[in-house]
């Protein structure tokens, strides 16, 4: 698994992070972002400072962040695969390819793999709907998945 | 005259090997020595073809496609650069057929050029219609905008100026136009498309909408699921400020107008137009109730016009060709163009901009070709998740707001989802009742609990529990949820449950017991 900061060097790194994003008009979502780009996931020990540069309450903070499906509580695997399930791709058989990333990385939706190499996700809809069926891997867009593409990204999350 | 080769950039030439082309090309033209301008432009939305190459040509433009990486080697062999012929060779993009028989109007300049050259914007008519704006009084504007009758494209239909109305008669000291981009719908596209490869025709329909409402900050919120057309935005953004199409004096007038890019973080109800106000306010991405309208009280108190992207991205059109010319087409009370977004299981897919009015049995069948496994149509789902599942036996029904509110459907966003005949229907109502149980804000109790029972209901009709009494208590719930819910993911959850199982009863019957062996 990847190593996480300590709670003083998250601290300040998070208040890094504020500094850039406060001026903005709603800030809490960007500098979440930035958090989440910074460590990978939104650490429990960021949620205070926030709430205590923004002046809004923890409970608040928390909320935001627990409510949006991007932002992780904890690290993600050193690549992160998404697979459309959405109407789309269902018509061009994504449950099929689900099923098959499922056996050949060994995991299933929302877990990382072991050796820390991948997380699988689900995701309703890239945008790719005549491209069907699709997925992203680490943001690059990969369309008309078949039994070929599924191998390469395979052995591409284990190398 | 150095040849030039036009690669798209778009996700979904990417998705399908646009970047590997590149490489090739690139590394082929070094190989031979020969020296060329390698463009990366939008797509024209015809993914059947993608990725469709182009090169310029003293006889205009030649496309080819798909291409493979492998084909590259025998296209410079075939002399491509000056059109030759191959077996990938489509001939001018414009006489393709799926491209020949649609009218573009807000697609006008999709994957035509580079989308972050303004010049090439405004060689092909761009900023004109913010030119005439800036030159007109607001309330001008804002008539052109209703007369042109101009529906939210987002799928709500609601008309365009009487929101914009709302927004120019509200009296504040800010006041916000805010761009939904929030594109969630499976089957639909054009959102992305058109920010991917024609960012300027967004902004500019926003400026317009600034000037004519005296809002002088936007915001346009996309899905973070579309990291290109992020990154797309906030280049054309940049660009247009330099060139003072944004910023204190909109094209050297008194009206300022500037705007940011926000990236949303995964959550499908954030395209309802309130939820998405509230995410953006740096809330959870909770709907609120209505009154107030946002054109009175939207983000941070102030007036708001909240539109979709193909909303703005209509009007630079409508203000340089003027209302009635828009007007002309369509049908009914569904006035100009629609993107229609063909998807799934279908053989042409791709993004089709035509006038209301086209049967959906001409798009499925005569664009699109019919299905991509080459089985029988069993059905197609217009307007994604929350988009009724339409049988052939509706495929007469014409493209149109009101015609499809009057079959117990909604065209939304546009989006049509292609399925053959090994689609099961009682899967797909559950699917939406799933997906409105995982995206639910939880406001509201219909949505929140209904859909969970929802799903627990409809796993009981397919595991041949009690079938008859589960399809009336899903009936009921559906009702509930269409009548009870403050936002269109509860309200509209039930059109795909129940033509589902209006059209496909047959499904929602218990498996046949297998005959015991012998």
């Amino acid at each position: 698994m990847t190593m996480q900061p300590a709670s003083t060097e998250i601290v300040s790194r998070t208040a890094a992070i504020i500094h850039e994003f406060k001026g903005l008009e709603g800030p809490l979502l960007p500098i979440l972002h930035g958090i989440q780009e910074e460590f990978g996931y939104v650490p429990q020990d960021s949620l205070p400072v926030i709430a205590d540069a923004l002046n809004i309450s923890n409970a608040e903070v928390h909320g935001v962040a627990t409510f949006y499906h991007d932002y992780r509580s904890h690290p993600a695997g050193r690549h992160v695969l998404k697979v459309c399930q959405a109407e789309a791709c269902q018509s061009m058989g994504s449950d099929a390819v689900a099923a098959k990333l499922k056996q050949l990385l060994g995991i299933g939706f929302h877990e990382t793999a072991r050796d820390g190499s991948v997380t699988l996700e689900p995701v309703y809809c890239l945008g790719l709907c005549a491209c069907a069926p699709s997925a992203m891997l680490d943001g690059e867009v990969i369309g008309r998945l078949d039994d070929e593409k599924l191998d390469e990204i395979v052995a591409e999350v284990r190398s | 005259m150095i040849p030039r080769i036009y690669i798209p950039g778009d996700s979904g030439a990417l998705a399908l090997g646009a970047e590997k082309v590149a490489k090739a090309i690139e590394a082929e033209l070094a190989a031979r020595g020969i020296e060329a301008k390698i463009v990366r432009n939008g797509s024209r939305g015809a993914y059947f073809l993608e990725p469709m190459v182009e090169v310029a040509t003293a006889k205009g433009r030649i496309a080819y496609g798909p291409v493979k990486p492998s084909d590259v080697k025998s296209l410079f062999d075939s002399g491509f650069l000056t059109g030759g012929h191959h077996k990938r060779w489509l001939g001018a993009p414009d006489k393709i057929p799926f491209l020949a028989k649609q009218t573009r109007l807000t697609f006008a300049r999709c994957g035509i050029n580079d989308p972050l050259s303004l010049d090439a914007y405004k060689s092909l008519g761009g900023l004109k219609g913010l030119q005439n704006a800036v030159a007109m009084a607001p309330a001008d504007v804002v008539k052109q905008v209703t007369e042109s009758g101009l529906r939210g494209r987002g799928g709500a239909g609601f008309p365009t100026g009487i929101k914009w109305k709302t927004v120019l008669d509200a009296t504040a000291d800010k006041k916000y136009i805010v761009c939904n981009a929030d594109e969630g719908d499976s089957a639909t596209f054009a959102d992305r498309m058109i920010m991917e490869g024609d960012p300027f025709v967004l902004i500019e329909g926003m400026a317009i909408a600034g000037v004519a409402t005296g809002a002088t900050k936007g915001f346009v919120y996309i899905r973070s699921e579309y990291p290109h057309a992020v990154a797309m935005m906030r280049k054309a953004v940049e660009v247009a400020r330099k060139a003072g199409v944004l910023g204190l004096n909109v094209l050297g007038s008194p009206n300022a107008f500037d705007m940011e890019i926000r990236v949303g973080a995964g959550a499908y109800v954030c395209g309802e137009e309130t939820s998405l106000l509230n995410s953006l306010e740096g809330k959870r991405g909770v709907v609120r109730a209505k009154p107030p309208l946002p054109a009175i009280q939207g983000l941070f108190g102030k007036p708001t016009v909240i539109n979709n992207v193909i909303s703005l991205a209509s009007v630079p059109i409508i203000m340089d060709k003027g209302a009635a010319f828009y007007k002309d087409f369509g049908m009914g009370r569904s006035r100009g163009t629609i993107p229609i977004q063909i998807a799934g299981n279908v053989r042409n897919g791709g993004l089709f901009e035509t006038a209301f009015g086209l049967t959906l049995g001409e798009i499925v069948d005569d664009i699109g070709g019919g299905t991509a496994t080459g089985r029988p149509v069993k059905a197609v789902q217009v307007g994604g998740p929350l988009g009724a599942y339409f049988p052939r036996g509706l495929f007469a029904t014409p493209f149109d707001y009101e015609e499809f509110a009057k079959r117990d459907g909604l065209i939304g966003h546009a989006g049509i989802t292609v399925f053959d005949d090994t689609a099961d229907m009682l899967k797909q109502a559950r699917f939406a009742m799933e997906f409105c149980a995982i995206e639910s804000c939880g406001k509201c109790t219909p949505c929140r609990i209904g859909s969970t029972r929802g799903v627990e209901t409809i796993d009981k009709i397919a595991g041949g529990i009690e079938p008859e009494k589960n399809i009336a208590l899903v009936t009921d719930l559906c009702n509930t949820m269409k009548f009870g819910s403050l936002c269109a993911l509860g309200g509209f959850t039930p059109y795909p449950v129940m033509s589902a199982l209006t059209h496909f009863r047959d499904d929602f019957k218990p498996a046949p017991v297998a005959e015991a062996a012998e």
